[in-house]
């Protein structure tokens, strides 16, 4: 936040530049020390809002919900039955809890890239997303060992194809499988975030310089700030397009490690 | 990575590569999300499955006890259906009974009656014959006396006597009995 109005001051920095992602500390001790930043103060926020809004909802569960509970309800029953029963079958319910508790921590992390005064997902740090991504991997890849043994090796590398293909195909597979799957996981919600803020700062920053510039220029400022809120919404629908796809291939990786064999 | 951050601090501005991690941000982000997994995961959802679960059984159970109660009240139907039916049958039975039982007495009636009749007929045909020869009887004798008294005045003398003593009205009239039963 302090980078925030810092920002707002007069003698606006443009272009803005990858260091605008890396705010100082909200301790006054703290310089740039990454213990206490913005960014971990939304990630403590995520954690508790969800924490207590789920516990609240669901402190006295009803056959007949009442609205929390209804809306807790159905958050669950989306990643349950369209996600994890969808992606996966009826051994999908066994995966839900952990799918709709990633689903609803990524959703409310990249949901502060949009919150006034926040404006920036922490997701748009990497770190976040390697996390979740490595989570998913070593998820993924354990339970095709319980369920498969050794043989699972075969299953994820070996497609069935002629022999002669086969040296080409198994070392794709590899690489496809097990080294680009996390990557593109962690890479792809990043990216997403980033380029979301970055676009929110690019026209909001822009709208000050050319004030700055040229006060002709301000019809053109007024415009350029319309435009951050136009790419707010479009924002929005990105933030919850990225949850739900970051789900939907973490479920489609499991079913894979789940399924009979190609 | 270490270098990096502190010639960011040094440079005043962080210019930090966006697709390197901060390894403060991987400790505290796997803190927060094993913390977010471990409440959410232990004690929000395995409830919503179990509430899931109730709100299942709840719906099939109404709709098994809803089912039970209509094949109740299915039967109940069939059973009264049948109930009237039976009592429409023996409604019938006793009608045809009854209609038997007039026809019966009726019969009786005018047996009775008819008995009667030919009775009190007989009776009277009697009497009238009865009563017939007695007349007949006292005509007989009447028509003797007359005779002879009419027989003495043109005679002149009294022959009730002489007639008496030896029959002779009785004889004639006896013959007239034999013609007149001949004729």
């Amino acid at each position: 936040m302090t980078g925030q109005t810092a920002v707002l001051a007069a003698d606006v920095p443009f272009p803005p530049s990858v260091g605008d992602f890396y705010l100082p500390s909200i301790v006054p001790w703290g310089g740039h020390d990454s213990w206490f930043t913005k960014i971990t103060l939304m990630l403590w926020l995520s954690v508790a809002i969800l924490i207590i809004f789920f516990l609240v909802a669901y402190r006295k569960p009803q056959l007949v919900p009442d609205k929390k509970q209804w809306l807790a309800e159905s958050i669950y029953g989306f990643v349950r039955n369209n996600i994890a029963v969808e992606m996966i079958g009826k051994e999908g319910v066994r995966f839900a809890p952990y799918l709709a508790t990633l689903f609803s921590f990524i959703f409310m992390m990249n949901l502060w890239g949009i919150i006034p005064f926040f404006q920036i997902s922490p997701n748009s740090h990497i770190a976040f997303p390697i996390i979740l991504a490595l989570i998913s991997w070593v998820m993924f890849i354990y339970l095709g060992f319980k369920k498969h043994g050794i043989g699972y090796l075969k299953i994820a590398l070996v497609p069935p194809a002629p022999w002669f293909i086969l040296p080409i195909l198994v070392p794709i597979e590899f690489f496809s499988n097990f080294i680009v799957r996390p990557f593109s996981l962690a890479i792809r919600l990043f990216a997403n975030m980033f380029a979301g803020h970055m676009l929110l700062l690019v026209f909001t920053l822009g709208g000050f310089a050319m004030i700055n510039a040229n006060l002709w220029l301000a019809p053109v400022s007024v415009l350029s700030w319309l435009m951050t809120i136009a790419l707010t919404f479009l924002d929005f629908a990105i933030i919850a397009l990225q949850a739900y796809v970051f789900t939907v291939l973490t479920a489609s990786y499991i079913q894979g490690s789940l399924a009979e064999g190609h | 990575m270490d270098s990096l951050i502190i010639l960011a601090a040094e440079g005043g501005e962080a210019e930090h590569s966006p697709i390197i991690p901060l390894w403060q941000e991987l400790v505290l982000g796997s803190i927060a999300f094993a913390i977010i997994c471990f409440v959410l995961m232990k004690f929000v959802f395995p409830r919503m499955e179990e509430t899931f679960r109730a709100r299942v059984d709840a719906i099939e159970g109404g709709i098994k006890r809803a089912e039970v109660a209509q094949a109740e009240a299915n039967e109940l139907l069939e059973q009264y259906r049948a109930q009237l039916a039976e009592a429409r049958t023996e409604a019938a039975r006793i009608r045809d009974e009854a209609r038997a039982d007039a026809e019966g007495i009726r019969q009786d009636v005018l047996a009775k009656a008819r008995e009667e009749s030919d009775r009190i007929i007989s009776a009277g045909r009697e009497q009238l014959a009865a009563q017939r020869e007695s007349i007949v009887r006292d005509l007989r004798s009447e028509v003797g006396t007359l005779a002879v008294d009419l027989a003495s005045k043109i005679v002149g003398e009294s022959l009730a006597d002489e007639a008496r003593s030896r029959g002779t009205v009785d004889r004639f009239i006896s013959d007239l009995d034999a013609t007149g039963g001949r004729r």
